[in-house]
């Protein structure tokens, strides 16, 4: 009997469950429009993350060695599921508004959830592609959810060419690394380079740049981000959102993984290769989303811009530069969730209301909503005293640190630039006056809930971050194992 | 006692949410109520003054609690002699500037009155942090407020003239923020405690490098020239109260940076650039001057007029000596009162005639004989009259400058000629002469709510102007404190030079001439 070690995955089986039962109740009653299905989504994500939580400080490793649980991945599991969590509550009502109100949503959402955890807690190369393989399947799917337009579809055959390409070298990529140490273990392939027991190093060094492609496609870095904006701008605004924050986030929980356990020797070579990808990702993001008047476009391209900075701590690579990806990740999921609530709330049914000028005046139609979007954008932009300020002070100072000063300084100055696009939703929010043909924005319940969670959130990282710091700090402790 | 500056900090915001939650409405309520919490805060400030011990530069009325122990950040706050002044003066204006919004903003009070609250905390904050982070989180966290001031409730090209506004500042922050991060990363990465900081000594190519960071910050705010380009657009288009916040505080806060920061921390770096700085500030006396000569909006002319009198307090800085910096301090709050209160004359002007050009104006005189009276006091104190309170701060600021460098004395005291021409001529042409036009005929004159904004400035521009001690006593410790770090720099400069030179000059054997 081979070691299986079920409490390792005890989270995913939770969330397994929840996305069979979910189907099950689908295929059995189909009338009941998706809200039952999004309760019983909401309790598994919950009880999923009672059982993370209870699981911190726990370590052990599962399926022979394929899958490890360790504060990184609890970490990572709370992030995933805080994420799908904010996502259920801003789906119902987006759902019913688009008359998209089908039980398959959740289980697809589940499905990818448990992808992302599988990503996370993969100690091997084929389990970390297991989990990237069901997180995309879902995705392509999810994406296209909308199928009555014909953006969505479109967005969906894209997502679905590029990221099968896009796997296509990840694959090859394990592969090479695969014929060159005779491993896909991380652990294993890790001592093979240590000892220096890799004959055929040009094959692991190829191996090793698919790999970071395929990954790089997966967050959406420049150069390999086109898909990106066009995915963004015609997913239903429900489904950007979790793309925005959740893969994003399994994506750096699965490089960090690889480039700390099995590939550190090779340190001197993927750090230049980070560095131009950091610098590059950041500058190209953060300049395309100035042109932009949609405002889902201009998130898409703030969300490259914002994989850029996490780079940067990625390029850091020391204590420090982990633990401040993770917090950054963790605070990202809350401040970008939210600004997609704002704007499921402010557009209309069939994605109108999605311009920029759509947001005239909105501090006076709403004024809730106006102060929670201003928190958002702030928090994106980097102002004091909110998370995302505290996030990039910690990368930045992370890269400082390792000595990374001129990647710091560009990376204050994209954070510059994008106070320009940033504070011009703000501008427009409290400066403009409300077009002829604005329409007083209602918001539900969960909505609601899901706004404020967020915008409570981000202020109170931003100004009692301590706890979630030393959170991030102790994970690294266990990664570098 | 304890907590004061807590309390001073967090009380305008506590004022802020309560009048968020429940103003929605009740107009008469929030500017009350803004007016009451401000005039708290100021009584409060009072203690600080009074209570200041004035033979030492340590920090005084220090809180610490520690914040961020996974980095070393710490709650932490403490004013000098630099600090006291300046937080005297910005609890001063903001009771005024909520005076002065009394009938000026009509619409979306409440929004505007909790903008005021926030932006006083932000201020405070800024002069009292002692710590890195906690200094940079207020430096940025006033920004917003100040923006929305200008963009929501100001003139015509408020959007333009808010958004430049942020750029501007954030460029300059920004670079800021990686200095800071370097000087924590170089000084042993523990903590960010300012105090702590300094005891580090820094190599001598870092100091260059952090200087220079910190320096664009602070003058871009300061503003120096030639980043100052922000300052006429926001200046013009902020509200009367914005205007008077931004010339009579915020400007201060780059100011105050140069000498909490620069100074003290990257002493070689500082004297390096001594040359370099001092032109730039003599740059900004003339051009300024000369600026607001040509101008023919009275707001713009008195922006302009804000770069000129900074200059001056930037050469009084970089003086370097005890009457140069004690000058700066002083004139850093008669700048305050003196600009504040121009500002103030234009908006209750510009309240009843909805000009601000001097073409429009002109005999205000025999229409508006309390007006014109402040308005000349006003004026004689911008210029630097004797017997009132800019004079002293310009005489030390030139006696300071022209012993450390004749020719600067001179070209600044040709800023003291311009100020009187600019000043003195815009106030012919708005008050004196024949009544132009019509319509300034039937002008009200200054009411009692604004009467009584305008005589705690000029009661104190006269006590300053003739018991300046009142301040100075309390600045002198810790001017003291700055300097000398500067002279142990200069000495060891100095010491090494000597060195060398006697290298040079010693005697080898068999030959008794120097060495070349």
């Amino acid at each position: 009997m081979p070691d299986v070690n079920w409490t390792v995955i005890a989270p995913e089986l939770v969330v397994a469950a929840s996305a069979l039962l979910v189907l099950v109740m689908d295929i059995l009653a189909p009338r009941n429009r998706g809200v039952a299905s999004a309760w019983v989504t909401l309790a598994g994500t919950c009880l999923a993350l009672v059982v993370a939580y209870q699981q911190w400080g726990n370590w052990g490793y599962g399926f022979n060695a394929m899958v490890i649980l360790d504060k990184y991945a609890t970490f990572f599991n709370v992030v995933f599921l805080t994420g799908t969590g904010l996502t259920v509550f801003i789906s119902t009502g987006y759902l019913r508004r688009e008359g998209a109100g089908r039980g398959e949503y959740y289980f697809l959402i589940l499905c990818a959830t448990l992808g992302m955890m599988l990503m996370a807690a993969g100690t091997d190369l084929v389990v970390i592609f297991l989990g990237v393989e069901l997180l995309s399947l879902s995705l392509y799917v999810l994406v296209g959810f909308t199928r009555g337009r014909a953006e969505s579809n479109e967005s969906s055959l894209k997502y679905l060419l590029l990221g099968a390409f896009a796997t296509g070298f990840l694959l090859y990529g394990i592969a090479l690394i695969y014929g060159a140490v005779g491993t896909t273990n991380l652990q294993r392939i890790g001592s093979a380079l240590a000892q220096r027991r890799v004959e055929n190093l040009p094959l692991l060094l190829a191996g090793t740049g698919l790999l970071l492609v395929g990954l790089g496609f997966k967050v959406a870095a420049v150069p390999f981000h086109m898909w990106a904006p066009d995915v963004y701008d015609g997913a239903p605004t429900a489904i950007t959102a979790f793309l925005s924050a959740g893969p994003k986030a399994a994506g750096f929980a699965a490089l960090l993984r690889v480039l700390v356990s099995a590939l550190d020797s090779l340190r001197p070579e993927w750090s230049a290769a980070l560095w131009v990808l950091a610098a590059l990702t950041m500058t190209v993001g953060n300049l395309a989303a100035i042109s932009q008047h949609s405002i889902k476009r201009m998130l898409a391209y703030s969300s490259i811009a914002h994989a850029g900075y996490v780079l940067v701590a990625l390029t850091a690579m020391n204590d420090q530069g982990v633990s401040s990806a993770l917090f950054y990740l963790f605070a990202y999921t809350f401040m970008n969730i939210g600004a997609f609530a704002v704007v499921i709330l402010v557009s209309r049914r069939g994605e109108e209301g999605l311009d920029l000028r759509d947001y005239a005046g909105l501090a006076r139609r709403n004024p809730a909503l106006a102060l929670a979007m201003t928190v958002f954008m702030l928090s994106l932009a980097g102002f004091p005293p909110t998370a995302g300020f505290l996030g990039k002070f910690y990368i930045f100072g992370a890269a400082v640190k390792a000595g990374y000063v001129s990647l710091a300084i560009i990376g204050v100055l994209n954070s510059l630039v994008s106070v320009y696009f940033y504070l011009g939703v703000v501008v427009n929010m409290y400066m403009k006056d409300p077009t002829e043909n604005a329409r007083p924005v209602s918001v539900g319940p969960s909505a609601a809930f899901a706004t404020g969670l967020a915008a409570v959130a981000t202020l109170v990282i931003g100004i009692a971050p301590s706890w979630c710091l030393d959170l991030a700090r102790e994970t690294v402790a266990s990664v570098l194992m | 006692m304890d907590n004061i500056l807590s309390n001073l900090i967090f009380l305008p915001v506590i004022g802020a949410l309560i009048i968020m939650a429940l103003g929605r409405g009740r107009e008469r309520f929030c500017r009350g109520f803004a007016l009451f919490v401000s005039g708290v805060v100021f009584l409060l400030s009072i203690p600080l003054y009074t209570g200041f011990q004035e033979n030492t530069s340590q920090m005084q009325f220090t809180e610490h609690i520690p914040w961020i122990r996974g980095i070393g950040a710490s709650y932490s706050l403490g004013i000098d002699g630099i600090s006291l002044p300046l937080v005297l003066i910005t609890t001063f204006l903001t009771v005024l500037a909520i005076l002065a919004s009394w009938t000026a903003i009509t619409s979306r009070v409440r929004e505007y009155m909790a903008a005021m609250l926030f932006l006083e905390s932000g201020m405070l904050g800024v002069f009292c942090a002692l710590d890195l982070l906690l200094f940079y989180v207020f430096w940025e966290a006033m920004l917003i407020p100040m923006a929305l001031l200008i963009g929501v409730w100001g003139g015509e090209r408020r959007i333009y003239a808010a958004v430049k506004f942020v750029l501007f500042t954030m460029a300059g922050s920004v670079l800021m923020l990686v200095g800071i991060l370097v000087l924590y990363t170089k000084s042993g990465g523990t903590t960010f405690d300012l105090r702590a900081i300094s005891e580090a000594t820094l190599p001598r190519e870092l100091q260059t490098w952090l200087f220079l960071a910190f320096f664009v910050s602070f003058a871009i705010k300061v503003p120096l020239f030639p980043v100052h380009t922000w300052l006429p657009d926001a200046h013009v288009e902020a509200p009367t109260a914005g205007s008077v916040l931004l010339a009579g505080v915020l400007l201060k806060m780059g100011t105050y940076g140069l000498v909490r920061f620069c100074l003290p921390l990257f002493p070689y770096a500082a004297v390096r650039y001594l040359p370099a700085i001092s032109a730039l500030a003599l740059v900004g006396i003339v051009y300024g001057a000369l600026v607001s000569m040509v101008q023919q909006d009275i707001k713009k002319l008195v922006a302009y007029s804000s770069v000129s009198h900074l200059g001056f307090v930037v050469l009084g800085i970089f003086a370097l000596n005890a009457q140069g910096m004690n000058g700066a301090i002083l004139q850093m709050i008669n700048h305050g009162l003196s600009t504040g209160a121009l500002f103030l004359m234009v908006g209750m002007i510009y309240e009843r005639r909805h000009t601000r050009e001097i073409e429009d104006y002109g005999g205000l005189a025999r229409v508006v004989p309390v007006f014109s009276a402040f308005f000349m006091i006003v004026t004689l104190s911008s210029i630097g009259l004797p017997g009132l309170n800019g004079f002293v701060g310009e005489f030390l600021i030139l006696i300071g400058a022209y012993r450390a460098n004749p020719t600067y004395g001179v070209i600044a005291a040709t800023g003291v000629i311009l100020a009187a021409v600019y000043m003195l001529w815009m106030y012919q042409r708005v008050v004196f002469g024949e009544v132009r036009h019509e319509e300034n005929r039937g002008l009200r004159d200054l009411s009692a709510r604004e009467v009584a904004i305008l005589v705690p400035i000029v009661a104190g521009m006269l006590w300053i102007g003739v018991y300046p001690n009142a301040l100075l006593n309390k600045s002198a410790a810790s001017v003291n404190g700055v300097l000398s770090r500067i002279h142990t720099e200069r000495t060891m400069a100095v010491e090494g030079q000597r060195s060398a030179v006697s290298d040079q000059l010693s005697v080898k054997p068999g030959r008794l001439t120097a060495d070349r």
